[in-house]
This record gives C-alpha cells, structure tokens and sequence, in this order.
C-alpha cells in the first residue's frame, strides 16, 4: 500500500450471473484515491463505475454477482478479506456513500432526524441528545435551513435538492475517510446541481473527506476532482490529473466523451457522438474493448488488449496507437 | 385526525343504504313464502294473512322497504319468526362468538404468516422458502370445514386436550374453546399472508433506501425489520383487511363444524328454518363488519403511512 493513499484498488474482476456462463462486468479495474483527495470516476452507462463502487462497499447483490479478482486496500486493509461480518463497522464509519436518486434513497416512512441519527447511532455509543445534537449541526452544515424544525419531517416533504443534502449529512455525520458519491447531481436541476457540488468541494475543504466522485458529466468532475479514471466496458482505460485528462487525452475513448459536450460557441455544426454503444458486457473476449467503435484503430487493437502505457506527467492510457505517436512505455508491468 | 375519521363515516353511509337495499332485494326474491315457512304447509289462507299482517308482509314493497330501514336504524330488526325472541337479542347473543373467533384468528396467522414470510424472504429459493411455499400451497388448497374436521377428530376426540363443541363461559375457558377453530381459520391466512409479506418484503429489499441502510453500516436485522419490514407493512395492510373479511365468511363454516355459536351458525339455521327476520338481521351484522373493516384499514393505511395526507 502506497503511503499517502487512502483506497488502492487493484486488478479488480467482478463478475455476474450463474458460475459457468458468468458475465465478466469488470476487467481488472486499478486505481488508487490519495487521502483528502478526489477522483473522478468517468465512463458511460455499463462501463461499470457502479459496480466499482459497490465492491468497494461489499454491497454488490449476491447472487448473481460476485468480486472473483483483486483486492481493495483502505487504511492499509484489504477489504475483499475481510470476513462479511465486519463490514458494517465499516460502512458509513470509514467509507460512507451517496447515491444518484435522492428521491428513493430516503425510507419513505423514517423521521429525517432518525435516519440521519441512525447513521451515528449504528456506530458510535452516544445518547438521544448528542445523536441530535450532532444531527443538527450536520445539516447545517450541508445548508437545510431551520434544521431543528425538519427533523420530524419525512422525505416527502422535501425537495430532490434537500434530500440530496440530507443523504449528504448522513453520509458525512461519522466523518468517513471517504465519500463514495455515485452520481450525486444527476437526478438533479442544473442550479441544485451547482450547489450541491460547492458544497462537496466545500466539505471536503472542511473535513479532509476524500472523495470518489462517480459521473458521466465530465463538467462536473471536472469541477471537483484533481484526477481522472476513465473506464469503458469494464476496463479502466485511461487515468491521469484532471488538466492533463483534459488538455490532452490520450485514449480516443476519452477524446470521444471529451468532444461530445456541448459547448456554448460550438457553432452550429452537430454535436459530435461516438459511433454505436457500450458492448454488452462478456461479450468481448480479447483484444481492446473499444475496437469496434474507434476511429484510431489498427489490426492489433483486435487480437491484443494494450496495457496500460505510462504517458507524460502522472497520465497513463491503455492504446496502441496513441502510445506508439507519443513514444509512450509501460514503466511497470501491467497488472 | 377526529376529522378525518368522521368524513370517512359519512362517506360509508350510501355503501351501507346500498348493501340494506340490496339485502332487502334479497330477501324479497328468494324462493318460498315465509309465512308458510313459519306456520307450515297445513295453515289455512286466514291464519296466512293474520301473520303476514302481524309482521308487516302485506304492506306494499316500499313501505316494507322503508321500515326495514327505520327498523336497522333504530336497531329493531323484528322477530325470529321461529321462536319470536328479538332478533337483536339473538345477534347480540351471538356476535362476541364470531368477533372473537375472528381477532383471535387473524392474531394467530398474522403471528405465524409474517414471521414465515420473512423466512421465505431472507433465505429466497432455499430450503426455508421452499417450506414455507409447501405451506402456503396446502393452506390455499385445504378447505376450512375439513380442516377444521380433522384438526377436531385429532385433538378433541383422540387425544382429548380440547373441548368438542360449544363456545365456553367464562374469559379462561372461552379462549380455550376458541383455540382450535381460530388456527382452523388461521391456517389459510398464516398460508396468505406468508406469501404476501414474502413478495411484499423481496420488493422492498430492492429498493434504494434499503441500499442506503446497508451503505450506513445496518446489519441484516436492522435492515430487514426497520428497513424492510415497516415499508412491506404498507401492502400487508390490504392484505390484513382482506384476511379479516375472510375470516368473517370462513367463521360460517368453521362455527357450524365446531358447533360453535355465532352468526355465522345462527344465518345458517335461520336459512334452513326460512326465519326471514333473523337472516335479514345477520347479513346486516355481517355487511355493517365488512363496511368497518375497510372504514378500519382507511385509519391504519394514514397510520402507517406518513405520505398519506390528513386534511
């Protein structure tokens, strides 16, 4: 385990369905988050951002999913080894989470002062008083005004923004060495979406939160994060700093995703959009998952799968041809 | 609240004038003369006339209509025409059987079916799941009246531990005589309600607030009763209301088997003695329960669900 690194994810496979004609849904996924900092996690629909953060949790539905490869290090302990029992010490503790639909992730029938609460109560012995004491204190800081008079309130009586910050207050009430946020603002309008980004960037000033930022809105991530993983069916393709992702990607899968976002002088030509859709997952077996739809590729894209090759700076990106024009090398041995 | 409730009684009210006009349609269509049912083949046309006179038989239809109303109004719903006691003494008489009967069985299999289900829920197409969808099959399948036979031949005649008939004096010894006719009963809805709250309680594990109970580190406990269980209590509900509904028309056959007294018993004999008043008297009792029940789940569904506007 690097020092300095609060989550390393290493050659993660997961796989679903029934054992012997299991779907392969992750291909060995690595990437490290630095303690206190924030990561991007980028990729379109069924790249497998989800399931990278639900294996982080253990949470990924059993059956018919199951991790059959890899480890993931947080604090120095390899989670996948952990008897499943320990766990929920270790959720909402250590690694809390926030999910895409703030308008379901709420039970429908709990006081937001008791669902809040409970989130300190499963982990820390403390009476009803400080529970709320500390419930109040939190949701002011994630910006619900009148904090006290909304804790018998139940979800309903809240806004898609209001419940998001509520699912934030929960998540952030035991101080987590890291916030797994999976698609925080999709669900919601672009000026709530505004706030709720500040206030991530706020408290992770604040608390020293690391924070994994799962998104297929590279504006937001862009926003947030100080690096990139992107990933494609699976597969983590490229990584690097933020401005280096930007500035110059070097995967045509990140180029793609990069030139589709709308700009506001882009002229009138049409918007450009990577060709066909994510494979259905198994049903590559070899060579680079992005063959079919890429516009660099060459003969050996189909047959062999490129490593990840270590490009300037701190960027690395898993492509044959973008890695021979820059004279890039594998400075390590793929893992 | 107090409200709330008083605007749902009122909105009752044209389901009750509806169900006493069609009880009344009923009683008026059915086959045989109720004169002749109560004085025989052999009485002659001016004995006919004298008791249908004394009871209200010869006015037109509306005027037999609208007293029928007037006489459930004020809770006077004439005499038996077999043994001319007051049919609300007789109903009075037997209703706390049937109320009994009915609590203690819907108690009985919302203690066995809840926890069966949430067995079946947590250990989905094993071993445990597949018991408890045997179960539910055969209590679907096996009628009431033998069900109750067997269990009546098995404990009572065989092995003596419960009580052949009747329905008990005293508090101790009418619950004792209650036990095997409520779990009679109790089986189908133990069988019912165990698949209602399995499938109930299987969707509710899937959804996103579930997932967020986990991610805060819940245990399965926690997760599956706090989580679960109380937003898979929202359709169990219905459910619960149906069964109770069950129950009361399931108590007909399960009194006459155990020999029991109730209403369900007392409009079986009033059927086979033709004694008019005393049937049109019971099925009121029987529609007033029905149309209290669902007046009752109208409260509980605002209970449990705090979406449900109160205004």
């Amino acid at each position: 385990m690097m020092k300095g690194n609060v989550l390393e994810i290493r050659d993660l496979h997961v796989e679903f369905g029934p054992k012997d004609r299991a779907i392969q849904v992750l291909n060995g996924v690595s990437f490290d988050i630095p303690q206190g900092g924030a990561v991007g996690l980028v990729g379109e629909s069924g790249s497998g951002k989800s399931v990278t953060s639900l294996a982080t949790m253990r949470l990924i539905p059993s059956p018919p999913g199951r991790v059959t490869k890899g480890t993931i290090t947080f604090n120095g302990t390899d989670l996948l080894a952990l008897p499943l029992g320990k766990m929920p010490d270790i959720r909402g503790r250590d690694i809390a989470m926030i999910f895409q639909e703030p308008m379901s992730s709420l039970n429908p029938v709990m006081k937001i002062g008791d669902q809040i609460g409970e989130a300190i109560m499963l982990h820390e012995n403390i009476d009803r008083r400080a529970r709320r004491a500390k419930v109040i204190e939190m949701l002011k800081l994630v910006g619900i005004p009148n904090p006290e008079g909304r804790l018998d309130s139940y979800p309903h009586q809240f806004s898609g923004g209001m419940r998001q910050r509520v699912m934030i207050a929960m998540a952030l009430l035991c101080r987590p060495k890291l916030l797994i946020a999976d698609e925080p603002t999709t669900a919601l309008d672009v000026t709530i979406q505004a706030q709720v980004l500040e206030l991530m960037k706020d408290i992770r000033a604040r608390l020293g939160t690391a924070i994994l930022l799962i998104s297929h809105d590279l504006g937001v991530v862009a926003d947030l994060c100080d690096s990139v993983v992107v990933m494609y069916a699976g597969h983590v393709v490229e990584i690097g700093a933020t401005e280096e992702i930007f500035d110059t990607p070097r995967h045509p899968y990140t180029r793609g995703l990069l030139a589709s976002i709308p700009r506001l002088h882009g002229g009138e030509e049409r918007l450009f959009q990577i060709p066909g859709s994510v494979p259905v997952p198994g049903t590559i077996k070899k060579g680079c998952p992005f063959y079919s739809r890429c516009g660099m590729r060459i003969d050996r894209c189909r047959t062999e799968m490129p490593p990840m090759f270590d490009f300037d700076g701190s960027q690395r990106a898993a492509c044959w041809v973008t890695a021979a024009e820059a004279h890039a090398h594998v400075k390590e041995p793929a893992q | 609240m107090a409200g709330y409730f008083l605007r749902r009684l009122l909105d009752a009210i044209p389901t009750v004038l509806l169900v006493l006009t069609l009880v009344f349609i009923a009683m008026r269509i059915l086959p045989g003369d109720p004169a002749i049912a109560a004085l025989g083949d052999f009485a002659t046309p001016e004995q006919l006339a004298a008791f249908r006179a004394k009871m209200g038989l010869d006015a037109p239809l509306w005027q037999q209509y609208f007293n029928f109303l007037w006489g459930v109004f004020t809770l006077d719903f004439g005499r038996s025409l077999m043994n001319n006691r007051p049919v609300l003494d007789l109903i009075l008489y037997n209703l706390p059987f049937t109320i009994e009967l009915t609590l203690m069985s819907v108690m009985f299999g919302v203690l066995a079916g809840v926890p069966l289900g949430v067995l079946a829920a947590r250990h989905r197409n094993k071993a445990p799941d597949n018991a408890v969808r045997v179960f539910s099959l055969i209590g679907y399948a096996i009628p009431d009246f033998y069900l109750g036979a067997l269990l009546l031949i098995t404990f009572s005649l065989n092995l003596g531990w419960f009580p052949i008939n009747g329905g008990g004096e005293g508090f101790a010894d009418r619950i004792y005589h209650l036990i095997l006719p409520a779990l009679t009963l109790a089986f189908i809805k133990a069988a019912f309600l165990g698949r209602l709250t399995r499938t109930s309680l299987l969707e509710v594990l899937g959804r996103d607030y579930v997932r967020t109970a986990w991610a805060k580190g819940a245990r399965e406990n926690r997760v599956v009763y706090r989580h679960g269980l109380r937003n898979a209590l929202l359709p169990l509900t219905t459910g619960l209301g149906l069964s109770t509904l069950a129950a009361l028309s399931g108590s007909v056959a399960v009194e006459l088997v155990f020999n029991r007294p109730g209403i369900g018993k007392l409009l079986i004999s009033a059927i086979a003695e033709r004694d008019y008043a005393v049937i049109q008297g019971g099925v009121v009792v029987f529609a007033m329960f029905v149309v209290l029940i669902n007046l009752l789940m109208d409260l509980v569904y605002v209970i449990v669900d705090p979406r449900i506007q109160v205004k």
